[in-house]
């Protein structure tokens, strides 16, 4: 048996591989992850993707530098002759430390995870009883905003602002946010990526998730839940506005919808339709 | 067991043949069932009914009840129900059977309860299923080279993308165990035949049948909620969904049957000597698979069959605006959608390590370890499905739960890892066309596994979810597991399941090819739901094209390596015929002792087993080599 010091080598290797590569990941790669730091959840994203980056990076680095060395080291030199390898069949003591390490890992990943969730609630969609709601940043009670997703657009009502029904979803600046997420007819997904909120739209059922918006900007809203025929085309725009911008927005929209509001059901968390069937 | 020995009565001579119950009686019956179904359908479609069937000429019921009947017919007329009658007419229990008259390439084409012939059957039918399942990737891609629609139409694409993951989701969970697991478990546990042979051939043909159904759905207007049907969607839809539900209840129905099969033979028919801790680790991996197949396809059925109900019969099962609920389709659903992603995968992780101990010539290093993790993994399945629905609107309290136990199957998927590397420490690796396949599995399913971390990870997957990133991430694991293990299958084992060599060149090209192009096709995907690209969309922003076309063409050529494949499929096993040698590999498994190819009964007389089934690097020669008598060399 040669007397290579192959477990050395390949450790060597792989803790030069990740001083090489975790300073990319986290430093280079990591402020470019998505979704952007538009909002505070969104923000929150990022820094989580970068810690799972930087987690998962030293495993992606032992596997390949492993098989690497392995398949360069122990290559069959002389392929003509048939020759077996020693018959090694196990290894507690390196069993028993990946299994140590990995659980550790995981565990770690989960916690970070959890703590991360429950802190703003991350975005996601949380159903009609959420846990994690954000800390309000001013006091004031969070803006409601309804999502109604149907096929195929979404619309917004402003419960806080007469229960007006716009097209267009724009918010202030600085703001807790809670949406609250329905659907008409079939499952959508209410996806504003740039605000880092995703929340399932379920006839009948209020999905409920919450943003801190930051500063202005402008935001596409896409469905991500096959809804259809025309799914790929259900998306639109939206805004975050200086406050006294989007007050000036909303009252001209409850001015221009007035008429409309008028013959809206009431406000209400869902919303009941026929149950319609082969509409697409 | 070896008491029911297989006979095999004098040939009816040639055209005689035909007449009897064989493919093409199976399918003069289906299309004679489907009209009688359909017939009855259109009667029983009272006038309270219309309300659901808006197009003219697609009444549900009706053409439900004709794929049922036109099933039944299929399975008829191939002779499936002549052993139950012969048996209640009191003849005694026999293999024997009208199937094994047939001789030459009629016996493909008919019941056999030869497992081997089973397993080429699938092998032929999976792969004709899986180049269609291709195509429609290929069209996919076309679709997508510009932001706009330009060639196909909303409907079309969305069928296409239907297609594209039924074919590939139903009927790739039998794509490694129904060609391997049906020809190599009997042979590696020392069994002459599974444990219901006559089952074993019926889960091929409801495989079959489903396929062709779920083609029909282009004449019904096809479907448009991609593999996963959600309600009410799929209510909404024209009869093209019938051919859906039609499909997956097959597939369930066939995978159920299949799992009962697998687990019934390894535990009750093993050789003599064959302990537990003597199994080969394929054989764990397909009890494991089969265990999922059981535990997890019955409850596709049940949600199929309810969505079929709230179609032809009034039910409101998933209706939310009459007392049904949306969520119950979608929990159902991926607590069978999640085992079945396993189902495509351990088989996968089974063929990987047993070939590297073959290619590295070491004995499986951490046996039990790789036995813990291919059961571990079965385990943990059941409990990580509402990861599929963490931003849907469920309890939220639930959430850190399944981010939990999702996490915790990276654990076992590690033990299959570490396994991979141990066997390979010290080895002498040989690097053969199907030891590169294992490796390339081993480099795609890490990049699937990494991807899993931030799906796993709630507030990561409220951007990737539902996004390219999704898809990049199952087709790393599906497409970059499952495929990449299949062909190592295929070029390890088809020598001695078809008894001739492979072109090696061609077989090179088309690794690298493969290995290339997939790569580059499924890692932008990656990059481009980073950017918020949604899955299943007919139009993008313009700013995605760039991307989108590089993995287009990247695409075309994945698809090109496949024709490498089918070009060497024809040449080798069709035209130049090369006989390959009894023991290419070098392999100690039993199933390379057997001539080639191997003969009816498989075994003279069965093996007694008396070591572990990895006997490498041990010197002298393996005292542990199963006692296989040459056969003989007619029967």
């Amino acid at each position: 048996m040669d007397k290579t010091p192959h477990f050395r080598n390949v450790v060597l290797l792989w803790l030069l591989a990740m001083a090489i590569m975790l300073p990319i990941v986290i430093w280079v790669l990591g402020p470019g992850l998505p979704p952007g730091n538009a909002t505070v959840q969104s923000h929150g994203q990022v820094v989580d993707n970068i810690v799972l980056l930087a987690t998962s990076t030293p495993v992606a680095l032992a596997v390949l530098v492993y098989f690497g060395y392995a398949l360069w080291a122990f290559r069959e030199r002389n392929p003509e002759v048939v020759l077996d390898g020693p018959a090694i069949r196990g290894n507690t003591s390196v069993q028993f430390w990946w299994l140590v390490t990995t659980t550790v890992m995981v565990l770690f990943l989960a916690a970070f995870g959890t703590i991360r969730l429950l802190a703003d609630g991350a975005g996601g969609g949380q159903g009609p009883n959420p846990i994690s709601i954000p800390p309000h940043a001013t006091g004031d009670p969070p803006l409601q905003v309804q999502v109604i997703a149907q096929q195929w657009e979404f619309t917004y009502r402003y419960p806080s602002y007469g229960g007006v029904e716009t097209r267009q979803l724009d918010l202030p600046a600085n703001t807790l946010v809670e949406f609250h997420v329905t659907s008409l007819d079939v499952i959508h997904s209410f996806w504003a990526y740039q605000l880092g909120v995703k929340a399932d739209a379920n006839p009948g059922e209020d999905n409920v998730a919450y943003v801190n918006t930051l500063r202005p900007l402008s935001f596409v809203v896409r469905c991500a839940e096959l809804c259809g025929l025309w799914h790929g085309y259900m998306f639109n725009s939206g805004r975050v506005l200086p406050k006294a911008q989007f007050v000036s927005w909303i009252t001209q929209q409850r001015q221009q919808y007035a008429p409309a509001t008028k013959n809206l059901p009431p406000y209400s968390k869902t919303y009941f339709p026929q149950p319609l069937r082969r509409g697409g | 067991m070896s008491a029911i020995a297989v006979s095999v009565p004098a040939p009816r001579s040639g055209s005689r043949q035909f007449l009897g119950f064989n493919i093409v009686t199976g399918i003069v019956l289906g299309i004679g069932g489907w009209f009688l179904g359909y017939f009855i359908g259109d009667h029983i479609h009272g006038a309270g009914l219309v309300y659901y069937s808006t197009e003219a000429g697609q009444n549900d019921v009706a053409i439900l009840l004709g794929y049922l009947l036109g099933v039944v017919g299929f399975l008829v007329g191939l002779g499936f129900a002549n052993y139950p009658l012969k048996r209640m007419l009191g003849a005694p229990p026999s293999l024997a059977e009208r199937e094994t008259e047939a001789h030459g390439l009629l016996r493909y084409f008919s019941l056999s309860t030869d497992h081997k012939v089973v397993a080429k059957q699938y092998m032929v039918g999976i792969g004709l299923f899986f180049f269609v399942g291709g195509l429609n990737a290929m069209l996919i891609r076309t679709e997508l080279l510009q932001p706009n629609v330009h060639v196909f139409g909303a409907n079309q694409y969305l069928t296409l993308v239907g297609l594209h993951g039924s074919m590939m989701m139903g009927i790739m969970t039998s794509g490694i165990m129904g060609p391997f697991a049906n020809w190599l478990v009997p042979l590696m546990i020392g069994s002459r035949r599974m444990a219901f042979p006559r089952i074993e051939s019926l889960t091929f043909w409801l495989l079959m049948a489903g396929s062709v159904i779920l083609l029909t759905t282009i004449f019904f207007g096809g479907f448009q909620t991609g593999w996963t049907g959600y309600q009410p969607l799929g209510d909404q839809g024209t009869a093209g969904y019938d051919a859906y539900i039609g499909f997956f209840a097959l597939v369930g129905l066939s995978m159920t049957l299949f799992g009962f099969n697998i687990l019934v033979t390894i535990i009750t028919m093993r050789a003599p000597g064959m302990t537990w801790s003597r199994l080969p680790i394929f054989v764990w991996a397909s009890l494991g698979t089969a265990t999922l197949m059981v535990l997890a396809a019955p409850m596709l059925i049940a949600a199929l069959l309810m969505g079929a109900m709230d179609r032809t019969a009034q039910t409101a099962f998933y209706i939310a605006g009459a007392g049904g609920s949306p969520y119950l389709f979608e929990n159902l659903f991926w607590v069978f959608g999640h085992p079945e992603v396993y189902v495509l995968a351990l088989p996968g992780m089974g063929i990987v390590l047993e070939l590297m101990v073959v290619f590295a010539r070491k004995p499986l290093w951490g046996y039990r370890l790789a036995v813990a993790g291919m059961l571990g993994v079965a385990f943990l399945s059941f409990f990580v499905w509402q990861h599929h629905l963490f931003q849907s609107g469920i309890d939220a309290d639930l959430r850190p739960f399944y981010m939990l136990s999702t996490e915790l199957i990276s654990l076992p998927t590690g033990f299959i890892f570490l396994c991979a590397m141990g066997t390979l420490w010290r080895g002498r690796i040989r690097f053969t066309v199907p030891m590169l396949f294992c490796l390339a599995w081993i480099f795609n399913f890490l990049w699937g596994g990494i991807s899993g971390v931030f799906l796993s990870d709630v507030p990561s997957d409220v951007t990737t979810h539902g996004s390219f990133f999704v898809m990049a991430h199952f087709h790393y694991t599906i497409m970059g597991g499952l495929v990449f293990a299949f062909f190592a299958g295929i070029y390890y084992w088809v020598p001695k399941m078809y008894g001739y060599k492979f072109n090696e060149r061609l077989a090179k090209i088309h690794f690298w090819v493969m290995f290339i192009a997939f790569n580059s096709t499924f890692a932008p995907l990656f990059a481009l739901g980073f950017m918020g690209m949604p899955r299943r969309v007919v139009t993008y922003p313009a700013n995605f094209q760039t991307l989108n076309d590089w993995v287009s063409v990247s695409a075309y050529v994945l698809g090109l390596s496949m024709l490498v494949f089918l070009a060497n499929v024809v040449w080798s096993l069709l035209l130049k015929r090369e006989p390959a040698e009894v023991n290419p590999w070098h392999s100690k498994s039993i199933e390379w002792q057997l001539p080639t190819p191997v003969p009816v009964q498989d075994f003279d007389r069965i093996p007694v087993f008396d070591a572990d089934p990895y006997p490498y690097g041990v010197e002298p020669a393996p005292a542990g080599a199963p006692t296989v008598a040459p056969a003989a060399a007619s029967i």
